[in-house]
């Protein structure tokens, strides 16, 4: 026990703990930013797609993810079995991941990465996935999606990581992953019925902003924890993603005001999110300016790559593609540019691998559900709603 | 009987119902509703892109007053509700052929 | 004059406003209401109790038409809100017996 003193620095490991917490709320953040921008009458559907994978990813790390992901390498491309049902896990320090803070510690803010990386995705399919279906693509895609490619860019000899890839805190990892699985998961499961007939606006922005707010609170433990330690780097973290989420704020309303005629609210709400996951990569590597730059091109490309989706025909409900994988994939071409240390070639081998695997490993997962269980709803369920239809409960009565 | 039923614009219900409680008129019935009309719907803009919503924001008032209060009422509420742009609404008015008030059972124009 | 009442399945709301907007009417308000019929309302569960809804959600359209286009408006809605299936809705058609476009004082037909 004197040992373990020794080597554990109490405020990196309050930060970690603390930072996870955050990290976790940024889930439920996730589902009221999601939930309010549905038809109200899918509203507990779409919330619950964030809420149980706080369930059903924390089985899947526990059980086997965490090892895949992290354990022992096999080929530079998965961790082994190792650590299944985190077995030799425990509260000394790990070296290679966190030399200062527990094990566990490290496993468990890990997992809030796991956790929230699928719900992005469910923002592509919104208002008709079948919910059983939903449950076991959390499962398959964490197991070979998610965990290859966090064992590539953040596993001991992970292949991407030896390359040079710099990924502070889940560019590569977690939106880009999300949003080139959701541009598979919306080309796959189809538009909703009635799509190009039917307006269909957001019912409730209020819950929207709300978890915009809890998204960008939480982001400071993302990007800031993932320095693993207490100290200047985290500051450093901290100090560019807020600068890069106002900045990518105040950009995307300028630029939608100047197109559409109106500041809305939901488009700086949006700004913001897109300035967040583009910061993601470089925030342990670049400065203030850089972070500028990155939050005011942020705003402005993913305004334009939100409307990709009306020219190209593809329902990607909520702007999952646009804003998480084009704000990401800038954000990782920024931190080649600006990070000292980057090698911009490392850089975008890292983005295109990571699109092109995650496109391709999530459309056969798909293609597996749909001739399996079926990915959709019954047209009768999608008349209905998800919250009765798959819940048996309405988010509001009277 | 009649009932009349008037679709204003919400703003203007306040104003609307202080004018007919002046003249006694303080049975009103409103809910909120949505229409569509000569007013061509709304513009709405969600990330970029353009919904057009063709029902816009109403308040429906329903009164049911005697035969002799209806042009009254109907001029109140025309001159309170006007703005003179289109969307101002519409008054409808249709025969009601008995009211009952529920806490004693009186009917006719003693229920009113 | 005449109002027709028409309860539908809130997700036919939109083609059947473009169908009867295509037949030149568009004068329209709607109200969110909940129905009960012969659809047996619908079962929720909340923490392992269920719960007998017997209203289930419905939208209601309200349009005051001319007498000679009252068959025209109810063969639209019944072609357009029709699923097949139980809980479609209902038509109801009331007289009206003045109509007062709140803008202008207009009135009758030239106001509808």
């Amino acid at each position: 026990m004197n040992d373990l003193v020794d080597q554990i620095n109490q405020a990196d490991t309050v930060w970690i703990l603390i930072s996870s917490a955050l990290v976790l709320l940024m889930t439920p953040g996730l589902a009221l930013f999601y939930g309010g921008m549905v038809r109200r009458k899918n509203v507990l559907g779409t919330i619950m797609h964030s809420f149980i994978a706080m369930g059903v990813a924390t089985v899947v790390w526990v059980l086997y993810g965490y090892s895949l992901a992290f354990g022992p390498d096999i080929g530079h491309v998965i961790g082994n079995l190792t650590w299944a049902g985190l077995a030799g896990v425990g509260l000394e320090p790990n070296p290679t991941y966190s030399a200062t803070v527990p094990h566990q510690a490290f496993m468990l803010f890990q997992m809030m990465f796991a956790i929230i990386t699928p719900a992005l995705i469910t923002g592509a399919f919104a208002e008709r996935f079948k919910f059983k279906t939903y449950i076991l693509f959390l499962v398959l895609w964490l197991t070979f999606v998610y965990a290859p490619i966090v064992h590539w860019v953040w596993g001991e000899n992970g292949w991407l990581r030896n390359m040079g890839v710099l990924d502070f805190a889940g560019g590569l990892v977690v939106h880009i992953s999300s949003g080139a699985a959701a541009l598979a998961a919306a080309l796959m499961v189809g538009k909703r019925k009635d799509y190009s007939t039917v307006p269909m606006p957001p019912h409730n922005l209020v819950l929207t902003i709300l978890g915009t707010g809890l998204l960008w609170f939480g982001w400071f433990g993302f990007n800031g924890g993932s320095s693993l330690a207490a100290n200047a780097t985290a500051v450093n973290a901290i100090v560019v993603t807020h600068i890069s989420s106002a900045f990518a704020a105040i950009s995307w309303m300028i630029v939608e005001w100047i197109h559409r005629k109106k500041p809305t609210v939901l488009g700086a709400a949006t700004g913001a999110v897109a300035g967040l996951a583009s910061i993601t990569p470089a925030a342990g590597f670049v400065g203030p300016t850089a972070a500028i730059i990155v939050g005011l091109v942020a705003g402005m490309i993913c305004y334009v790559a939100v409307n990709f989706k009306t020219i190209f025909g593809y329902d990607d409900t909520l702007d999952v593609v646009g804003v998480h994988g084009v704000g990401s994939t800038w954000g990782m071409i920024a931190t080649g540019l600006f990070a000292v240390e980057a090698s911009l070639d490392a850089q975008f081998t890292g983005v295109i691998v990571t699109w092109i695997f995650a496109f391709v490993a999530t459309l056969v997962i798909m293609k597996v559900l749909d001739l399996t269980l079926g990915l959709r709803v019954s047209e009768e369920g999608e008349n209905i709603g998800l919250d009765l239809c798959e819940h048996g409960e309405r988010g509001y009565t009277i | 009987m009649k009932k009349i039923e008037a679709i204003i614009k919400p703003f203007k219900l306040e104003e609307v119902r202080k004018a007919l409680d002046e003249i006694d008129v303080n049975g009103i019935t409103i809910t909120e509703v949505k229409g569509s009309g000569r007013q061509k719907g709304i513009k709405e803009v969600y990330r970029g892109a353009e919904y057009h919503i063709p029902f816009i924001q109403k308040i429906k008032m329903e009164i049911v007053v005697n035969d002799d209060m209806v042009d009254k009422v109907i001029s109140v509420v025309q001159d309170k509700a006007q703005t003179g742009n289109i969307g101002d609404g519409k008054i409808f008015v249709s025969n009601i052929e008995e009211v009952i008030r529920i806490r004693t059972g009186e009917r006719g124009l003693t229920a009113i």
